[in-house]
């Protein structure tokens, strides 16, 4: 090892490192020619057999996955051989780009495929190629646009968790005892499965003969305290119920940044003599403002995953004003298995979500600039 | 008053009034503390409570033990995981470990099989510069992380057909897989992180030392990386334990993990809430040890890049 810090060199311009023999390269290109034709020929075969052509083949496609991984395997080796050190710092990237090719990338693209298909995976009839059918259905179902228009609501609620996860932050910054105690409760609504919480919560504490919830409501003189039969105080309890799984989550973080202030700031507020609102507005809120706005964007996109809430309470019920994307798509599938549709109304969601991400992105980029 | 004007005013520290105003101040952030406290608490209250509860004690919503109801293992019973119960043989029991493993194993699974890929990556993307065509080490971080903003039903539908085909439905391999990459995102980030706060001077000391760069590595850095490692691991844990939409997809008798269980129970046979609550109960323990015990190491995990 001659070759001094690891970042100091520049890959592209290596001038000392020891180049791998010209035979060591020969047989590096070898053995990815080998498992390349390999793995192809593996994959001709399936695909003959799947097709009917020959008889020879395997029973399912799972030969194929152990023939994409020893083809991995074995390029990762070539690495070494043809590239020798820079091979050897490749190595450590290649396992998880190998890994997300195979689990994410080439899913998504044969996600693209399906979604052109009308295909139930329950008839027999197997997959047919409908083209745009799929798209041309999705809008004139209107129970995805309202879907989508709960997920309006349910982002735009976000704001609501980040109040009260901005409270508790400094609750839990403040001189208090029992610090530790507190955020140990504080956080562990985040620990519990939604699933579990689906049920402790929405089937049980907010049940309407005798859930405590339902009692203390009657108790306060709500005289009808069901809080899933009209759709604005369903869509209001799941929101809730999220909010209780996730506001942890932001006011840890939050908590986190506050803590990273300097003390200085603060002090020198109050001998400005500024009161507790006016130090937290004028001081603590702007320099919390880039961790508030990182700390919202992630949190809109967890939210945009919302489902096994929905699902497991109210399955999207009264009439679909609480369901989101996900458990719309999830029904979609239980009720009428196809994939083809389900796909489709999916991949236009991402599409969106994309399109909204790059859009807060960027405002949030300007926005911060004009603050600080 | 404004800031200007108080500046002239010479700042009195403490005068008579603001004492009282003080005392309340403590007051109100103690009540404030303690009501969310009872909001955090009283749903896990609750269920515990319930799953010891008779029908009675539920309808009439009594909620103090030994004061208003007498507590009794009926939920417990109903799992087969109360005293009397639980060396005999029962079927109930024999579910609820089967799908306890297999939660189990899906969720340590994935969560090692991502502490292994990620932490590889994340240590190159801290150490060396690529380009992989036009991408850099910037480039090659936002594609991981990209990730992330992948809903889970995007991937769910593909992978039914998919896994259909791999003969990998209702298998743990398959889910330990879908796990893997969901939170392999963010073990690259904490451990991208965690790279990032040791000094590149070890590395260095350790090429003189005649170590290679995998030598360096394994033997030096990796011991080092300990504390973020069991942050990453700890905090994929729970995410995988916790998941439900593909679990709910892709299982149906053999690699049923628990909220599976759990979600199914509320479905079929109306509401029995004792073994309802026994259930929660159980699917949510050892989060709940964890957040208690292991706490420092999920709040580390979680707040990764916060306050830079």
């Amino acid at each position: 090892m001659q070759n001094s810090a690891p970042v100091t060199d520049d890959l592209h311009h290596q001038p000392a490192v020891k180049r791998a023999p010209a035979t060591r390269k020969a047989a590096g290109r070898a053995i990815v020619a080998v498992a390349s034709l390999g793995f192809l020929l593996v994959l001709l075969v399936q695909i003959l057999h799947t097709t009917d052509t020959t008889a020879a083949g395997f029973s399912d496609w799972r030969p194929i996955l152990v023939a994409y991984l020893i083809w991995a395997v074995a390029f990762a080796i070539a690495q070494v051989l043809i590239r020798g050190e820079r091979g050897q710092r490749a190595l450590f990237l290649l396992p998880a780009v190998f890994f997300t090719i195979a689990v994410v990338i080439f899913p998504t693209i044969f996600g693209i495929y399906i979604a052109s298909l009308d295909w139930n995976l329950s008839s027999v009839e197997g997959p047919r190629f409908s083209g745009f059918g799929n798209l041309v259905g999705m809008l004139n179902d209107t129970y995805y646009w309202n879907a989508l228009g709960n997920m309006i609501f349910y982002a735009v609620a976000v704001l609501g968790e980040y109040a009260i996860a901005f409270g508790l932050a400094l609750l839990l910054s403040a001189e208090i005892r029992a610090r530790k105690f507190f955020r140990v409760v504080f956080l562990l609504p985040i620990m519990l499965s939604p699933v579990a919480v689906s049920w402790m919560i929405g089937k049980s504490l907010l049940e309407y003969r005798f859930g405590p919830a339902a009692t203390l409501a009657r108790y306060l003189g709500w005289e009808n305290p069901a809080f899933f039969a009209s759709p604005w105080m369903a869509r209001l309890s799941i929101q809730a119920m999220d909010a209780w799984v996730s506001i942890p989550f932001i006011m840890i973080i939050l908590l986190a940044g506050l803590q990273a202030m300097p003390r200085e700031v603060q002090e020198a507020a109050k001998v400005d003599g500024a009161n507790g609102w006016q130090s937290f507005w004028h001081v603590t809120f702007p320099i919390m403002l880039p961790v508030s706005i990182t700390v919202l964007i992630i949190r809109i996109i967890f939210k945009l995953k919302l489902a096994d809430i929905v699902i497991n309470v109210t399955a999207g019920g009264p009439g679909g004003a609480t369901d989101t994307v996900s458990s719309f798509i999830y029904r979609v599938y239980r009720d009428r298995s196809n994939v083809g549709y389900g796909t489709a109304l999916a991949m236009v969601y991402l599409v969106l979500i994309i399109l909204l991400l790059t859009l807060l992105l960027r405002l949030s980029k300007r926005w911060t600039q004009r603050v600080v | 008053m404004s800031i200007s004007t108080s500046a002239l005013k010479p700042v009195r520290r403490h005068p008579a009034a603001p004492r009282a105003k003080r005392l309340l101040g403590r007051v109100l952030i103690y009540a404030a503390l303690l009501f969310w406290t009872f909001i955090c608490l009283f749903p896990i209250y609750w269920t515990v409570t319930t799953s010891f509860k008779s029908a009675v004690d539920v309808t009439q919503a009594h909620l103090i033990p030994w004061v208003d109801f007498q507590p009794d293992w009926k939920g417990w019973r109903s799992l087969g995981l109360s005293p009397d119960t639980l060396f005999g043989i029962s079927t109930a029991r024999a579910e609820f470990t089967n799908r306890f493993v297999n939660s189990i194993i899906t969720s340590v699974g994935a969560s090692l099989l991502a502490l292994i890929l990620g932490s590889l990556a994340a240590y190159g993307l801290s150490r060396f510069r690529y380009k992989f065509a036009w991408m850099r080490n910037d480039d090659i971080l936002f594609f991981f992380m990209s990730q992330l903003i992948l809903p889970p039903v995007v991937l769910a539908l593909p992978f039914l057909v998919l896994y259909k085909a791999l003969a990998l439905l209702d298998t743990r391999l398959g889910l330990i897989l879908l796990y893997t990459l969901s939170v392999l995102p963010i073990v690259i980030w904490i451990m991208r992180d965690q790279f990032n706060a040791i000094p590149i001077e070890l590395d260095e000391a350790a090429f003189v030392d005649g170590l290679s760069t995998w030598g360096a590595f394994l033997r030096i850095i990796l011991p080092l990386a300990v504390p973020g490692m069991v942050a990453a691991f700890i905090l994929s844990l729970v995410l995988c334990w916790n998941e439900y939409f593909f679990a709910a997809l892709l299982t149906s008798t053999d690699a049923k993990t628990l909220p599976v269980m759990v979600a199914s129970q509320t479905g079929s046979q109306g509401i029995n809430w004792w073994s309802m609550a026994a259930l929660s109960t159980a699917a949510i323990a050892p989060l709940v040890l964890v957040g208690i015990f292991l706490e420092r190491y999920i709040v580390s995990g979680l707040t990764t890049g916060a306050g830079k």
